[in-house]
């Protein structure tokens, strides 16, 4: 795991170059504090910066070919190197070291760049290919390492992260608006639109290729779900058993590294169940770390007790306060490079250290398993806003609302009626693809009322979910409801925010690589297939999941209904044991000065923060997203730019 | 304006809009579907009403039709001091 970074046609000097390569790598070395190394060959710079964890002798990058035509900088894990490297061997490809770095460039020379469709890994990657004059950028199927590039006229530049591109002569970190209207719709940019105006990420599952003052962005692999009507696994059993089989091998693969693997343990379903899986493998005493919080409605750790003397691991808790979130939060935010509008990337920041300082590199986690196979609370909620909606006047219909979100007891203390309103189980057109999200979009997009005159100006008439519903497949249509809100979940959120501010930043933070076994493709691709009430039986989430791992896992685990992994929000700024000294985010004179939110509307807000101890979730959503934003133009120190243009560049 | 509408207003102002102005919200708004309450606000709501109206309010009557809009939680507080007045 590592930070890459590079360029084509930056003008100037070699040595300018080489200047510049150097940079962007020094911009990185948190991702990869292990070794520097760059690779300037005409008009193509790359940059590597190393955490060493499979091949640690002779894995140094850029690597080229005997030949020095091919040049590779590489991030991530290729988990099936050792039998894409028996082929390659099998076909004469004679091999220096042991690293799955030189299987890519190897297996490039075989395939060209279509060698990304045998790859099953994390990964973001750039081939230069001399001969042909070309670079390619690739990035792994569901988003988890990051991939950012940024066009200057003929200039191409490319990044782990925005920050090393910042680096770069003529790229400057300017807000982009229109992403920031988008993050306080559906939490996070759409792509591959950024934070940052100009700077795009190359989307999950994508290709580009760059010759001279030619660039094309290509998808290789696209997530897809059965018609309806078409045919689909429904026998449990079989299932039970691909399912099994299928999470076993992902887990062993990703075992696959020259030092030692530990483990995320919540006490949810899906960390048990990769960390029982990687015991299965033959993991005795693996090292397992979990968050946990003072305030009850957030702490699991009586689940995590039970889950790690279940499978004797030895565990460590890391307790969370409030301040600490709050004293934490600048650095998150500098390592998200954009707004964000829950604080839970923050944890997950402090437990990466944790894990650093306990001498770890990689650790597995259960992240995915929601998406893949159907456990968000928002999949139950369509299912019954779908339910409700075909018989508006029922009054039995909308009392299972009060099933859903037993951990929200205001939201519990609700009467029918008025959960049918919040629900919108009246009024959201079913024939909308986004259906299934319309509530969350709605509730969220409330946190735009504090945005200031300017930014409402800048952002007129733009329609964020007009561009969410734009970057759905035409086969969409065609899918079963589960299967679109999966799809949601997976190809937005996901990659968007899961995976990157609360995935990869907060762990690469401090060079700690998570390694997803419910990411395998196969995983991905047979759960596809699944019937939808193998997933979703009835409200029971995951159902085939819980099945196929129940003789694994304590029956309180396998049996423990979904608890959202959510931390401390407006409790973070306001109260006892707060951050106190972020309260500045909020004051008058710094809302006014940046321009992008709402002097008064911003002091009302924290005034009522400050005296309520709990807020809404909108409220909740607007008060981070509010801090977040400055933070990030401090960090950046970038004015904003309300003067923007709605048609982009990508 | 009634003085119970007009305290109605400034509450939500302050706590809904955030010092934005109530003045031009249409009297039967829904106050939901303008983004203005959500499970938690319907609580600030309440909570507001029976403070400062000296209303009890029981669960059933936490609905939308006595709390979606400023008119009906005009006419349910009325109603309800009507109720206790005879």
């Amino acid at each position: 795991m590592c930070g890459i970074a590079g360029f084509l046609d930056l003008p100037g000097a070699a040595a300018d170059k080489t200047a510049t390569l150097a940079r962007m790598a020094a911009a990185l070395t948190h991702r990869g504090p292990d070794a520097h190394g760059i690779h300037l060959d005409g008009p193509c710079g790359l940059a590597h910066t190393r955490l060493s964890i499979i091949d640690l002798a002779t894995g140094a990058q850029p690597m080229s070919t005997d030949d020095g035509a091919i040049t590779i900088s590489f991030n991530g894990e290729i988990f099936n190197y050792r039998e894409l490297r028996a082929d390659l061997i099998a076909q004469g490809f004679v091999f220096r070291t042991t690293s799955d770095t030189e299987v890519i460039l190897h297996l490039y020379r075989a395939m060209g760049p279509d060698c990304v469709t045998r790859l099953n890994g994390d990964f973001a990657f750039a081939v230069w290919d001399a001969k042909l004059g070309r670079l390619m950028l690739a990035r792994d199927r569901m988003g988890v390492r990051p991939l950012y590039y940024a066009q200057r006229g003929a200039m191409l530049a490319f990044a782990s992260e925005m920050k090393a591109l910042f680096t770069v002569p003529g790229i400057a970190p300017d807000l982009d608006l229109i992403a920031l209207d988008q993050i306080f719709t559906a939490w996070a940019p759409i792509a591959p639109r950024t934070g940052f105006r100009d700077i795009a990420e190359l989307p999950p599952a994508h290709m580009l290729l760059a010759t001279r003052g030619n660039i094309s962005v290509s998808r290789y692999w696209q997530l897809d779900f059965p018609r309806m009507g078409d045919a689909v696994v429904t026998d449990e059993a079989e299932a039970v058993e691909e399912v099994r089989a299928l999470l076993a091998d992902a887990t062993r693969i990703r075992l696959r590294a020259d030092v030692p693997v530990g483990a995320y343990l919540s006490g949810g379903l899906d960390s048990c169940v990769t960390t029982a899986l990687a015991r299965a493998e033959g993991c005795e005493n693996i090292r397992t770390f979990s968050v946990t919080f003072e305030d009850a409605e957030f702490d699991e750790s009586g689940f995590q007790r039970i889950m790690s003397e279940a499978l004797g691991t030895r565990h460590s808790a890391l307790a969370c306060s409030a301040g600490d979130i709050g004293r934490a939060l600048p650095a998150v935010v500098a390592h998200a490079e954009r707004p964000i509008l829950r604080t839970s990337p923050v944890p997950l920041f402090l437990l990466s250290r944790a894990v650093q300082q306990d001498g770890l590199k990689v650790v597995l986690t259960g992240e995915g398993a929601d998406e893949v196979f159907g456990g968000y609370d928002i999949f139950k909620e369509a299912k019954l806003r779908r339910f409700c909606a075909r018989q508006p006047g029922s009054a039995r219909r909308p009392r299972l609302l009060q099933r859903l979100y037993p951990y929200l007891p205001r939201l519990q203390s609700q009467s029918p009626a008025f959960l049918k309103a919040f629900f919108g189980t009246d009024r959201d057109d079913l024939s909308d693809p986004l259906f299934s999200h319309l509530p969350r979009y709605r509730t969220t997009t409330r946190a735009k009322a504090f945005f200031s005159a300017e930014t409402k100006r800048a952002t007129a008439g733009y329609d964020a979910l007009d561009d969410l519903r734009a970057t759905l497949p035409a086969e969409f249509a065609h899918w079963h409801p589960l299967s679109q809100a999966q799809y949601l979940e997976t190809t937005h959120l996901l990659p968007g925010y899961i995976l990157s501010s609360q995935g990869d930043r907060v762990a690469m933070a401090h060079g700690v690589e998570g390694r997803f076994p419910f990411l395998d493709h196969r995983v991905v691709e047979f759960a596809a297939r699944l019937s939808p009430e193998l997933k979703l039986r009835g409200l029971r989430e995951k159902h085939i999941l819980r099945e196929a791992m129940k003789d694994l896992l304590p029956p309180v685990i396998a049996e423990r209904p979904k608890q959202p992994y959510r931390a401390p929000e407006s409790g973070v700024f306001f109260g006892q044991g707060a951050a106190t000294e972020l309260q500045d985010l909020f004051a008058p004179a710094t809302i006014a000065e940046a321009g992008l939110f709402d002097p008064g509307a911003v002091s009302k807000l924290a005034a009522k923060a400050a005296r309520t101890p709990s807020l809404g979730f909108a409220e909740n959503a607007a008060l981070v997203g509010i801090a977040t934003t400055e933070l990030l133009r401090r960090r950046f120190a970038a004015p904003a730019q309300p003067a923007l243009q709605l048609a982009s560049s990508f | 304006m009634s003085a119970v509408e007009s305290d109605l207003r400034a509450f939500i102002a302050e706590n809904f809009m955030y010092g934005g102005d109530a003045a031009a919200l249409p009297t039967d708004r829904s106050l939901i579907d303008e983004g203005l309450i959500d499970s938690t606000g319907v609580l600030e709501l309440v909570s507001f009403l029976e403070e400062k109206f000296g209303l009890v309010i029981g669960d059933e009557e936490i609905v939308p039709a006595n709390l979606d809009s400023i008119a009906a939680i005009v006419a349910f507080v009325d109603g309800k001091h009507a109720r206790v007045a005879a």
